[in-house]
């Protein structure tokens, strides 16, 4: 397409065109825009577009089911969730599902809830997938520049910083995400919770989504800051499985990771019905086990 | 359900703010600072929307720091609070206002007198003796009205001020925990309520108590 309109055109308007290249080209194109090449000159993001409309945030609002004041409009967002991630004496742990929903139909039950940042650096997706996705990447790569810039890897506080920054500035436009910030850094591990309140806390233990209360039911209770690895493991998917059990926008399998001083580990992924049923013979079988057997003379008075 | 309380004594500012914080019904921490020193003799309870409050109480922080750096001179609580209040105020007529509520409280070294300040998102402002914020004002009002008088020392300061927060814990349908800093003309102190007499670690151990403040160095600048 574009070579034949090259070769329609007149020899004379592509020479005038040839002299032009410079003087019409952005200085943000030649990367002088201070390390943010990728932003528009008014400092948006390039390339994000919003509803051509008088008020693209009402407009927004009325056509997803996001904000809640229209829970019927027909454009669902994918929300519905349960991560979590805690800190302990061997680093930190993070378990998240992998069902994906809009509105009461399951889209997917293999999404990826954790977003592996960099090597020392994961971010959970809670609220919408696309905007904990999108933001979430651009964290990754200002983390990068960060990187290049200062030859040192950035401190999870400064990433979550980052990330908090921008969510506030898109704070009551529509941005739906709640987000953890894990990783390890100088100070060792560390987590902030980030969401599009614009709200940035640190902390040893959080969960996030529409199921978190009922991860946090059995987090909390089996939380120790001296777990053993395999303690704490336990208890995230165990967690994970308690909220996807009862939270029916929760479910399908487990993602658990790791993240110890050298960097985080995926353990594995498992099947939330399997495990859940499971512990439901491991718990009958624990209790028959403790209860001395009835004697049979009980039985005959 | 947030709360903070404010009380001057004598030659001392007393400032209380609980340290929940979370997302509709959930408390996902408990022990979030909500008091935010701004000099060596100024602090501030913040509460109101998530998000802008950090982000609120972070901008006054800096360009308070700011003013002290340039002037070599903290900007005096009236003054301080006059700027606060101007900021809030300018903000609620903008596109996107600071939904915040403030007690700001002060020590004037100039003068040697307490300062409290009663702001609100509206850009309010009230002098006041004592005051409070969020869900504290509806239990916790006349305990101050009946108990409070003018140039109460330290320890009675104190006793007002557990008065309140026992209110709360008996009357509010959540349970909050306290922060507790105080004022006076050696700086601010952190006050742990929990204790019987909290006056007594802070003058036995003035250093151990100490909150860090924002405080640069008199020497900025040019050096010969």
């Amino acid at each position: 397409m574009n070579s034949v309109l090259t070769q329609i055109q007149p020899a004379a308007s592509r020479l005038h065109q040839e002299e032009d290249e410079f003087a019409n080209s952005d200085p943000a194109a030649w990367g002088s825009m201070g390390g943010f090449g990728n932003l528009a000159r008014n400092g948006a993001i390039q390339g994000m577009s919003i509803p051509r409309v008088q008020d693209p945030t009402a407009f927004l609002d009325m056509h997803t089911d996001n904000m809640s004041s229209n829970p019927e409009a027909k454009i669902k967002i994918a929300h519905g969730t349960t991560t979590l991630a805690f800190k302990f004496k061997g680093g930190v742990i993070v378990a998240v599902d992998s069902r994906a929903t809009a509105g009461s139909y399951v889209a997917s039950g293999t999404v990826k809830k954790v977003i592996e940042i960099n090597k020392f650096l994961l971010g959970t997706m809670a609220g919408g997938a696309a905007d904990c996705q999108y933001w979430e990447t651009y964290l990754g790569m200002q983390c990068r520049l960060y990187e290049l810039r200062n030859k040192e890897r950035i401190s999870v506080a400064a990433a979550s910083k980052i990330l908090s920054n921008i969510v506030y500035q898109y704070k009551g436009m529509g941005l739906s995400m709640g987000t953890m910030v894990c990783g390890w850094d100088k100070t060792g591990p560390c987590i902030f919770y980030v969401d599009d309140d614009g709200q940035r806390l640190k902390g040893d233990l959080f969960s996030v989504g529409s199921g978190s209360t009922f991860a946090y039911g059995v987090l909390d209770q089996g939380y120790r800051w001296d777990l053993t690895d395999e303690e704490a493991q336990e208890l995230g998917r165990r967690s994970i499985v308690a909220a996807g059990h009862r939270d029916a926008y929760s479910g399908n399998t487990v993602n658990l990771y790791h993240v110890r001083e050298n960097g985080w580990e995926f353990i594995n992924n498992y099947d939330v019905n399997e495990l859940w049923y499971e512990y439901e013979i491991k718990k009958k079988a624990d209790r028959e086990a403790a209860a001395p057997a009835a004697s049979p003379m009980a039985v005959e008075a | 359900m947030e709360c903070s309380f404010g009380i001057t004594g004598k030659d001392y500012i007393l400032i209380a703010a609980d340290t929940s914080a979370g997302r509709s019904i959930v408390r996902m921490k408990s022990d979030e600072n909500k008091i935010k020193a701004l000099g060596p003799h100024l602090a501030m309870a913040y509460g109101g929307e998530p998000g802008d409050t950090n982000n609120f109480a972070e901008y006054i922080e800096r360009n308070l720091r700011l003013y002290h750096i340039r002037n070599h001179f903290p900007l005096l609580p009236p003054s301080a609070s006059a700027w606060i209040r101007r900021t809030l105020a300018e903000s609620i007529r903008s596109r996107k206002p600071y939904a915040v509520n403030l007690l700001l409280g002060g020590y004037d070294t100039t003068t040697d007198l307490p300062h409290l300040y009663w702001i609100d998102y509206l850009g309010t402002k009230a002098i006041v003796p004592y005051a409070a914020h969020g869900m504290g004002v509806y239990v916790s009002l006349s305990t101050m009205d009946k108990w409070w008088y003018e140039g109460m020392d330290k320890r009675e300061g104190v006793e007002v001020l557990k008065k309140c927060v026992d209110e709360v814990e008996k009357r509010l349908t959540v349970a909050l925990k306290f922060n507790c800093i105080m004022i006076d003309k050696n700086g601010i102190h952190q006050i742990d309520l929990s204790e019987q007499d909290p006056i007594a670690k802070v003058e036995s151990q003035p250093q151990e108590t100490a909150v860090e403040a924002p405080n640069p160095p008199i020497e900025v600048g040019v050096q010969a």
